[in-house]
């Protein structure tokens, strides 16, 4: 019997993924062969999904993408065994893309069966939890202190910090909560880890809860990621089943739950103050801090919120020991970073690799330059919050203090590409339209100032009084940087700073838009 | 959605008390009793407003936080077209402009025969194949014109 994969990943889907594996299915049982279809999750060469992969003996073979009108030529060529077709692109594992990363988060992702415990335990899963019992509450959080590891949802603040602040809280009801709200464009490196290897998720709240004393854990996830949510729930009744989860956990004593909860469309519940209101069943409205959601957090609890890849990465540093993490990166940006790559560019993926990477390496080898074929104009890095970096700001590396230098963010580690046709203007205008949509409305600066930024950029694209308007855009963001209560608001004005910025001609050119 | 239930407060008060067990169930109810009915109507806020015990001014405010919950009956199908930066990049504000265009509708608009709803998505993280879009769930990768024009076909079926 030959063993193929067909991703379940949403982007592969989004590419007809289910269609060609039924495909598959009805091609081979006609032509009387036997074969199992694994539905996996993504390797992260996206441009390739649908990626059909046939284990042979030599190793994995990928075809992609494929069609389904490609599935009876595959057959013909004979890829059951590796065949020769226009497709092919060898083995995975040495395909260029592959070789170039470091793939430590994403080890499993596109390799395994997402829902099967045993395959997971076969690549190294649990050993992380395992060495967690061993050494007790207090080196685990000491582990995690020492790898270095900044949270990447966005702010980078550093990881065994916050787990500290909530282990050190008197003994009691504490939670987890895991954001997985991913409301950047740009990015869907929470998406495919939770797609393609749950139970990372899973076991790094484990070793959270065991290490600051809480026994139940929620996931905040988006409504956008509807095969997310499918997947996810799935893999906790795997893990309930092979008892990773519930009571006494594998003799342990340590017990623990998880609860996957959905969010219902607003990008502001990514903020973490925001989230817990809305699992409480708010509306989703940012809480002043203090008091840290660390000291009081869900229902008032000491509450440890991460991200989906800071959470997924602790099992890999538990089981392979803070150091061989902390060796990894540049400066105080240590350990990998998921990278995704998207936007108007050729090869859009999810690329893992050590930090430090210069940004137009990642654009223009990685990414093979844009899908259009057109001089790559401007790169968003970080997200709708995340500043428009030029391609003279290229040698720029991947690292959190030198983008911050350059007023930039690296975020979540989504960049989204733009060719030389988008025009400037109109996406700083966009970015105060999306914060204007989704503000929480809880202060002025961010409520009100996005929507005088939008009516301000709409008189400077339509060449009224530019000069005196720029001025006033720009005192504009002033205030909301630093009169907004979240990020939100705080951060809308980078890519409108930025625009202007580096773009300037784009706001002075105002008869072109008036045509539109 | 096609195949919602009517509504009736027995059905609605049966939701919320399948929830009740939860740790802060308001928004797992929200999104059970839209799933039932398609929205959110006025009376089920009203249920739950006695159920939660809190006020119904309050409940309605949650309601009208989110984006995703709707207060009036949706059309039998719905769209949503990605709108942000990624998908812009690949050219679909204009794109999503024309097609919304065709159908004399505004963003968050339905059919006149309610076959179809189109609404605005800020990102479904499909972005290394933007422009994207979801119709009744289904993902949707590297859309064009011609497809956009099928799906609204396909949704006066
Ligand atoms: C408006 C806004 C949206 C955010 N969205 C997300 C998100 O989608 N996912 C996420 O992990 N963090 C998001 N954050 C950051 C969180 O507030 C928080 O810093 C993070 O979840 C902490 O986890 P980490 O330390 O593992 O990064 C957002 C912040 C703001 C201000
Ligand atoms: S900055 Fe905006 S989103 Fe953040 S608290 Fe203020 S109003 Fe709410
Ligand atoms: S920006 Fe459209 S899918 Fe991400």
């Amino acid at each position: 019997m030959v063993k193929l994969y067909i991703p379940l990943d949403m982007a592969a889907v989004a590419m007809g993924a289910d269609r060609l594996a039924a495909a598959v299915a009805q091609e081979a049982a006609a032509r009387g062969e036997t074969i199992e279809i694994v539905r996996n999750g993504s390797r992260g060469m996206l441009w390739l999904e649908p990626l059909i992969e046939v284990e042979t003996p030599a190793g994995r073979v990928g075809y992609g993408p494929a069609k389904v009108k490609d599935v009876a030529s595959l057959f013909d060529a004979g890829f059951l065994t590796g065949g020769a077709h226009l497709l092919n692109i060898g083995i995975v594992d040495e395909h260029p893309w592959m070789k170039k990363q470091n793939r430590v988060t994403f080890v499993r992702c596109g390799v395994i069966d997402p829902l099967s415990v045993a395959e997971y335990e076969a690549h190294d899963g649990f050993k992380g939890l395992k060495r967690a019992f061993e050494i007790g509450p207090v080196a685990v959080v000491e582990e995690v202190t020492k790898s270095g590891l900044r949270g990447r949802g966005g702010a980078g603040f550093p990881t065994g910090i916050k787990w500290k602040t909530v282990a050190d809280c008197p003994p009691g009801q504490k939670y987890v909560v895991v954001n997985a709200d991913e409301g950047d464009s740009g990015t869907f490196a929470d998406r495919m880890i939770m797609e393609g290897d749950p139970l990372s998720l899973i076991e790094g709240m484990l070793i959270c809860g065991y290490a600051v004393g809480a026994s139940k854990g929620y996931i905040y996830l988006r409504s956008e990621y509807p095969i997310v949510a499918k997947v996810f729930q799935a893999a906790i009744e795997t893990a309930l089943e092979a008892g990773w989860l519930g009571k006494n956990i594998k003799g342990s004593g340590f017990d623990f739950d998880v609860e996957l909860r959905i969010g219902a469309g607003a990008y502001v519940c990514g903020e973490e103050t925001s989230l817990l209101e809305s699992l409480e069943g708010k509306r989703g409205i940012v809480r002043a801090k203090p008091p840290l959601p660390a000291h009081v957090g869900l229902f008032g609890k000491p509450t440890v919120i991460n991200n989906v890849l800071s959470m997924a990465t602790i099992p890999m540093i538990m089981e392979k020991g803070a150091k061989h993490y902390a060796d990894l990166g540049v400066g105080r940006s240590r350990g990998t970073m998921p990278l995704q790559i998207a936007g108007n560019v050729k090869y859009g993926g999810l690329f893992e690799t050590d930090f430090g990477i210069p940004l137009g390496v990642v654009v223009n080898e990685i990414g093979g330059g844009t899908r259009s074929g057109r001089p790559v104009r401007a790169v968003q890095v970080g997200g709708p919050l995340g500043a428009y970096v030029p391609v003279s700001l290229f040698d720029l590396p991947i690292d959190y203090e030198a983008f911050a230098a350059k007023d930039s963010l690296i975020g979540h580690g989504g960049l989204v590409v733009f060719d030389d046709t988008v025009d400037m203007a109109w996406m700083a205008r966009f970015g105060m339209e999306f914060c204007a949509i989704e503000s929480c409305g809880k202060c002025t600066p961010c409520r009100l100032g996005s929507t005088r930024g939008v009516e301000t950029i709409d008189k400077i694209r339509s060449g009224m009084d530019v000069d005196a308007n720029i001025e006033l855009l720009k005192d504009l963001c002033h205030t909301m940087k630093f009169g907004s209560l979240c990020a939100l608001g705080g951060f809308a004005p980078y890519p409108v700073e930025s625009a202007l910025r580096h773009f300037p001609e784009d706001f002075r050119k105002p008869a072109l838009e008036a045509a539109e | 959605m096609s195949g919602a239930a009517q509504y009736s407060d027995e059905r609605a008060r049966e939701i919320i008390a399948a929830h009740m067990g939860l740790e802060g169930p308001a928004m797992p109810i929200l999104h059970a009793l839209q799933k039932e009915f398609g929205y959110v109507p006025d009376a089920a806020v009203k249920e739950m407003a006695e159920a939660l015990n809190i006020s119904r001014a309050e409940m309605h405010g949650v309601v009208t936080f989110y984006h995703d919950f709707h207060r009036a009956p949706h059309g039998r199908h719905t769209l949503k077209i990605c709108r942000a930066e990624s998908c812009q990049s690949m050219g679909a504000e204009r794109q999503a402009r024309a097609f919304l265009d065709k159908l004399k509708l505004d963003w968050g608009g339905t059919t006149p025969d309610g076959a179809l709803s189109v609404e605005a998505v800020y990102c479904l993280g499909l972005c290394a194949h933007s422009p994207s879009a979801l119709y009744d769930g289904e993902p949707i990768g590297r859309v064009d014109a011609e497809m956009l024009d099928e799906i609204a076909a396909e949704a006066r079926d």
